[in-house]
């Protein structure tokens, strides 16, 4: 039996895209629109650290500028926050700059390989559910804290393939089978995804969604690797749907053993 | 264990031999490791070599880092400017045009002048400053910069210092009020040469500034930025203990986002000549090696270099850069002009010639600069590279204020 193909629903909200973009590391705002645009995303992710939260809409510093609000849900994110107490304060400051109360709750006090904070993201998560955000929590494939964070009332959880920017793939597969087995809420895997197979192997393993952000930035043509990933993250999750054939490690005749009673 | 401790016994002498020695293939190792497994510091010492300068391997060299950068920081440059405080100095030191015996104008900016330079700035489009004073305790006390960082933090998301060293104690109300990074350059990492340079004041205790990065950890700062003054000495003995005082604070001060700088010497007031002079050659090589060593740390350029090698730079791993940048306090809006002076014994004695009312006359600045280009013309030059420049990548709610 097949599933139907379904939407993709976070927090009552259904999307038809399960790609999830990011806006870091683009060589211009205009280069960046484009790729959202092809990627056929409607959620994504802007620093609110180059954002101006100011409300002077400063031309210099409003990364904002090049992210139809009006198109795309946006998940403002609080990315160089170390610690609860940051991420709280910058996400205050972005609802009330932004209008969103979307919120993609990034805490990596190591800003090397940028893995996030267990201790601090769930002590925040508990803090912004209750003050009323959609809280989306970038985590360690850790299973146990998926759940604690669905017990807060996270939305999705977030867990990570492989460290941000670092292209490596799904490096931590089997936790994500255990988080993706567990959950209650929407799964994305975020971080890690380099190649568009990347992105199709999380959607067959039956991820929800997919957080894609430096492959498409830093690509010769950036444009066309949205597009790539966007095909990429529709055929993994149609044949995460479908269901794949289980493996086997031998090559298998049809029939070996009663092939015979359809001999003549 | 504090990076003093360490340097003790760092073999700089024969990391240096084999920078000198290093055969192809070392160079040919240390190029298919990085980046990709972990690096040695033999490995930098490889990358840095003259064997490595050959066209064949620098070529390469540069392409890898390009690749490392474009992968780690994509391809934006982040903007910041500098903003001198004070020229004002306690210490000797034979190459710096602030040394406390040049005869030169100086000046310390009040409060508010020290405001009205940095809404100048602000107009231009920076979000990242960088507050700069030579050491002098009177002057530019720890309470004059905590003061300057409260007045400007609603205003700058991002507030670095590169003043003379504190204590841990010192450092941290200027953190509380705002401020987020902080830059010193040990100059030089050889203990004679920087015995024979810093002929007087606090400067000349060579631990007190080797440890000060760890000071500033220790306090709260944010980011932390080191870095070698090209000239002083031998430029690969001091490679190589830059990049060993680089792993040293990546693995102690881990929550810190990490910046180097290579600062070429530059002409400057009391006429030093450079010991050792590095040419663009190797400093695309020193660039090159540190991006292949480090790939996720910050790289910093200045406008001590001109706008070709500027340009040239970029792609092969800088990251941060000043534009538009003056080097002396008032150099942006002629602030603190009627003050100017020259200093004597700790005194202040009238200048040689009169300068107040006098349009032009300003604050003798650090040293030159080679880049005299705006910060909008910089911006434009990076977009016709294909490089979006970043002006805001901070927040002022992240630093707790």
């Amino acid at each position: 039996m097949t599933d139907k193909p379904q939407r993709l629903r976070i927090a009552h909200r259904d999307f038809n895209s399960r790609l999830i973009m990011g806006t870091g590391k683009f060589a211009s705002g205009e280069i960046m629109a484009a790729a959202l645009e092809a990627s056929g995303a409607e959620l994504v992710t802007v620093a609110l650290r180059r954002a101006d939260l100011s409300g002077q809409h400063g031309k210099f510093a409003n990364i904002l500028t090049f992210v139809d609000a009006k198109r795309y849900v946006l998940l403002p994110n609080t990315s160089g926050a170390r610690t609860a107490e940051e991420a709280c304060r910058l996400a205050r400051l972005g609802r009330e700059a932004t209008g969103s109360a979307w919120l993609k709750l990034e805490i990596h006090p190591d800003p090397r390989y940028l893995l996030p904070d267990p201790v601090e993201t769930l002590k925040a998560a508990e803090v912004l559910v209750k003050e009323g955000f959609t809280v989306l929590p970038y985590i360690h494939a850790d299973p146990v804290v998926a759940k604690r964070l669905e017990d807060v009332g996270c939305a999705t959880v977030m867990p990570l393939g492989s460290p941000i920017g670092s292209a490596r793939g799904i490096e931590t597969r089997a936790s994500i089978e255990i988080i993706i087995e567990q959950a209650t809420v929407p799964v994305v895997v975020d971080a890690g995804l380099g190649a568009p197979s990347h992105a199709a192997e999380a959607m067959e393993m039956g991820a929800d969604a997919v957080l894609v952000n430096t492959a498409v930035a830093v690509a010769a043509d950036p444009v066309r690797m949205a597009l790539a990933f966007k095909a990429a993250v529709e055929a993994g999750r149609a044949a995460y749907e479908i269901g794949l054939a289980p493996k086997r490690r031998d090559a298998e005749a049809t029939s070996p053993l009663t092939g015979f009673l359809n001999e003549p | 264990m504090s990076f003093a401790s360490e340097f003790n016994s760092l073999a700089v002498a024969e990391l240096s031999a084999f920078a000198q020695n290093a055969t192809a293939g070392d160079v040919e190792a240390a190029l298919a490791r990085s980046g990709r497994q972990r690096t040695s510091p033999s490995d930098f010492a490889a990358l840095i070599s003259p064997r490595a300068a050959q066209p064949q391997y620098l070529e390469a060299i540069a392409q890898r880092a390009h690749e490392l950068t474009i992968k780690h920081f994509g391809r934006v440059i982040r903007f910041f400017v500098p903003l001198y405080l004070s020229n004002e100095c306690i210490n000797i030191c034979k190459y710096c045009g602030f040394s406390r015996d040049n005869p030169i104008l100086r000046v310390t900016l009040t409060l508010e002048q020290v405001v009205t330079e940095a809404r100048y700035l602000r107009d231009q489009g920076f979000r990242h400053i960088l507050l700069v004073a030579g050491e002098h305790p009177h002057f530019v006390s720890d309470d004059y910069l905590r003061d300057c960082v409260a007045r400007l933090h609603r205003e700058w998301p991002s507030i670095s210092l590169e003043v003379g060293p504190l204590e841990v104690e010192q450092y941290r109300p200027i953190v509380q009020a705002g401020a987020e990074g902080l830059v010193v350059y040990q100059e030089t990492y050889d203990r004679g040469i920087y015995d024979a340079l810093h002929v007087s004041g606090p400067k000349k205790d060579f631990e007190w500034r080797l440890e000060t990065p760890e000071r500033a950890y220790a306090a709260g700062f944010k980011r932390l930025g080191i870095g070698a003054l090209l000239g002083l000495g031998p430029w690969r003995n001091e490679a190589v203990a830059l990049a060993a005082h680089t792993a040293h604070l990546l693995r102690k001060c881990w929550m810190s986002q990490l910046t180097i700088s290579v600062p070429r010497m530059r002409p400057a007031a009391g006429g030093f000549k450079p010991a050792v002079n590095v040419s663009d050659h190797e400093l695309v090589q020193f660039v090159c090696a540190l991006r292949l060593t480090f790939p996720e740390v910050g790289i910093v350029l200045s406008t001590r270099e001109s706008p070709k090698l500027r340009d040239n730079l970029i792609p092969l791993g800088i990251t941060l850069m000043s534009a538009g940048s003056h080097t002396e306090p008032g150099g942006y809006t002629g602030q603190g002009r009627e003050k100017l002076h020259v200093t004597k014994g700790g005194r202040f004695v009238k200048p040689p010639m009169p300068v107040i009312e006098s349009e032009g006359e300003h604050a003798t600045v650090q040293f030159e600069i080679a880049d005299n280009r705006t910060p909008a013309e910089v911006a434009v030059r990076l977009e016709e590279m294909g490089y979006e420049t970043v002006w805001k990548d901070w927040e002022g709610a992240l630093n707790g204020v």
